[in-house]
């Protein structure tokens, strides 16, 4: 646990009900730093674009906060709860490409797989991991495939998916858990027009509904442009905070280094992935 | 018509192709239900590499006089154990302390029966496998280990399910992976032993593998594999059996290769996926 400067009663009220705290946290593989010190927190009812590029620790910091990746030191709080306890809260969509598209399952099988463990606010029994699907969960996981425009494709093998409907297929299950958090792996990697469209929709929706998303992306117009919140991230975190402020030149060239070429046009500055897209 | 229900019938006319067929058959649906994780998830290496290890046990129970199945039982489970630990904590790769161990573990089996004066045949009937000499005590040892496999996939088939397909998810939900996997371990060690007397040490990986992944090549769902992947192994002893009655061959041998001609079949003439239906199927333009 990393000390923090003498909080004040405000700050401890707030750290009580954030629905994500991340204290000081470092984290790695073996002696590779992939974290350094990176502390923010997050409000209900926000949208936040974590942007960084490939290797800034993105997909660490998510895994941190769902404790599948111990931090060397830090802490991460979810509505002041460890992550073991808290990620009952969370829906997780990993990248795509780390899941098993040959796997024969359908998508309601997947999408189904989102009710299973720990869920939120239910009596004991429907905490169990090892419960039993019941009507409930059946009507859960129709409407989340509804909501990602997924409903006539349930029975069909993920095999068959394209990449689009592959990505709305994860974030119909992490939708599955009924979370107050979602944290995202690059959901819209990939996407066309329309369904990057469909998904950023759905994404303001969730928010207004008061959930919390953490959402991965190379996309920084898109950040720019619908997300309330941005977090920069290359190992330490470079900025946080609405994206018409944090994306300067000089904050994009700390997250990026080389591997952005900045674009003056119309005194704003666009900026495009080298060798990315 | 009287001569092929003639020809049909004979075989099981004697009681102990009759228990043949009953423990292949029961060796047939348990290893279909495994097996379908073992396809998925490639363990294929690790099903023969517990079968193997288990003849330490034979060896150990034949010379103590004790119960070979639970000699093999014993020695396979331990092996699994050893193997995910060492696997998970040492820094070698999961196939390299499969092959250590695995091949150590039947080494001392032979060191243990090099000392025995006489090799029985009762004891290299399991590493070849002798389905007509299963004995009733045989037959009741496979229909409980069997129970227990398929109760426990049946349980906790869902936790099964998820850990196979995203292993990361279902520890972010909560699902205990590591006690899973342990556990689909453990049920594959029971498996390879409940299939050891039917075909034989060295031939136990094929009950696993060949016949779920037949099934895998037909369906697309898990428990479709599963269901199908029994009824390809139930038809393999079968017509296995019938081979090696009428042929005096090796019954081991014949079931295993039958279900291999089945899977080059499904190989071959898959609707979906084979190798000659793709020569007459147009590719989808765009």
């Amino acid at each position: 646990m990393e000390e923090v400067a003498a909080p004040s009663l405000q700050l401890r009220v707030e750290a009580e009900e954030a629905p994500v705290q991340v204290r000081g946290v470092w984290a790695g593989y073996d002696s590779h730093v992939a974290l350094e010190d990176v502390s923010f927190s997050l409000e209900r009812g926000s949208l936040v674009g974590l942007v960084g590029p490939n290797g800034s620790g993105k997909s660490t910091i998510l895994k941190v906060m769902l404790g599948l990746h111990r931090p060397w030191r830090g802490s991460v709080r979810l509505f002041g709860e460890g992550p073991a306890a808290g990620r009952r809260r969370v829906g997780y969509a990993p990248q795509s490409e780390l899941v098993d598209w040959s796997f024969p399952v359908t998508v309601e099988d997947v999408v189904g797989m989102g009710r299973i463990g720990r869920l939120p606010g239910r009596a004991a029994v429907r905490a169990s991991p090892w419960r039993r699907p019941d009507p409930e969960d059946r009507r859960i996981v129709g409407r989340c495939l509804e909501r990602v425009r997924l409903g006539s494709l349930a029975k069909r093998p993920i095999g068959e998916l394209s990449g689009g409907e592959q990505r709305r297929m994860l974030i119909a299950r992490a939708l599955a858990r009924e979370p107050e958090i979602l944290l995202l792996d690059e959901p819209m990697a990939g996407l066309d027009a329309a369904s990057q469209h469909d998904v950023l929709h759905l994404f303001e929706g969730l928010r207004d509904e008061g959930k919390t998303l953490l959402v991965a992306t190379h996309d920084l117009s898109c950040v720019a442009g619908c997300f309330n919140l941005a977090l920069l991230l290359n190992r330490r975190l470079v900025a946080f905070g609405p994206p018409s402020q944090v994306f300067t030149r000089d904050n994009l060239n700390a997250t990026y280094e080389a591997h952005l070429i900045f674009l003056p046009f119309e005194g704003a500055v666009y900026a495009r992935h080298h060798g990315h897209d | 018509m009287t001569d092929l229900w003639q020809f049909l019938r004979e075989p099981f006319q004697f009681a102990f192709m009759q228990r043949a067929l009953l423990a292949t058959l029961m060796v047939s649906v348990v290893s279909a239900c495994i097996g379908t994780f073992v396809v998925l998830k490639g363990l294929a290496f690790i099903g023969d590499a517990l079968a193997h290890a288990s003849f330490a046990g034979v060896a150990a129970a034949f010379v103590m006089g004790g119960n070979i199945y639970l000699g093999a039982l014993i020695a396979a489970l331990v092996t699994a154990l050893a193997i995910a630990l060492v696997g998970s904590r040492a820094r070698v790769s999961f196939d390299t302390a499969i092959g250590i161990l695995f091949v150590g573990a039947f080494a001392l089996g032979i060191l243990i029966i090099s000392r025995q004066a006489n090799y029985t045949v009762d004891l290299f009937s399991f590493v070849f496998g002798n389905v007509l000499g299963v004995g009733r005590d045989d037959l009741l040892l496979i229909a409980l280990m069997g129970l227990v496999v398929l109760l426990m996939v049946a349980l906790f088939y869902r936790q099964l399910l998820f850990t196979a397909y995203d292993p990361t998810m279902a520890a972010a939900s909560g699902v205990p992976v590591g006690l899973v996997q342990y556990g689909l371990l453990a049920m594959l060690g029971v498996s390879t032993v409940v299939a050891l007397k039917a075909v034989g040490i060295v031939l136990v990986v094929a009950m696993l593998v060949t016949p779920a992944a037949t099934a895998s090549l037909l369906v697309r769902r898990v428990h479709y594999i599963m269901a199908l992947g029994a009824v390809v192994g139930a038809v393999s002893s079968v017509v296995g059996l019938y081979v090696s009655y009428y042929a005096e061959v090796a019954s081991g041998a014949a079931i295993v290769l039958t279900a291999t001609v089945l899977f080059l079949l499904a190989f071959l003439f898959s609707p979906r996926r084979g190798l000659v239906t793709a020569l007459w199927t147009p590719v989808p333009g765009g």
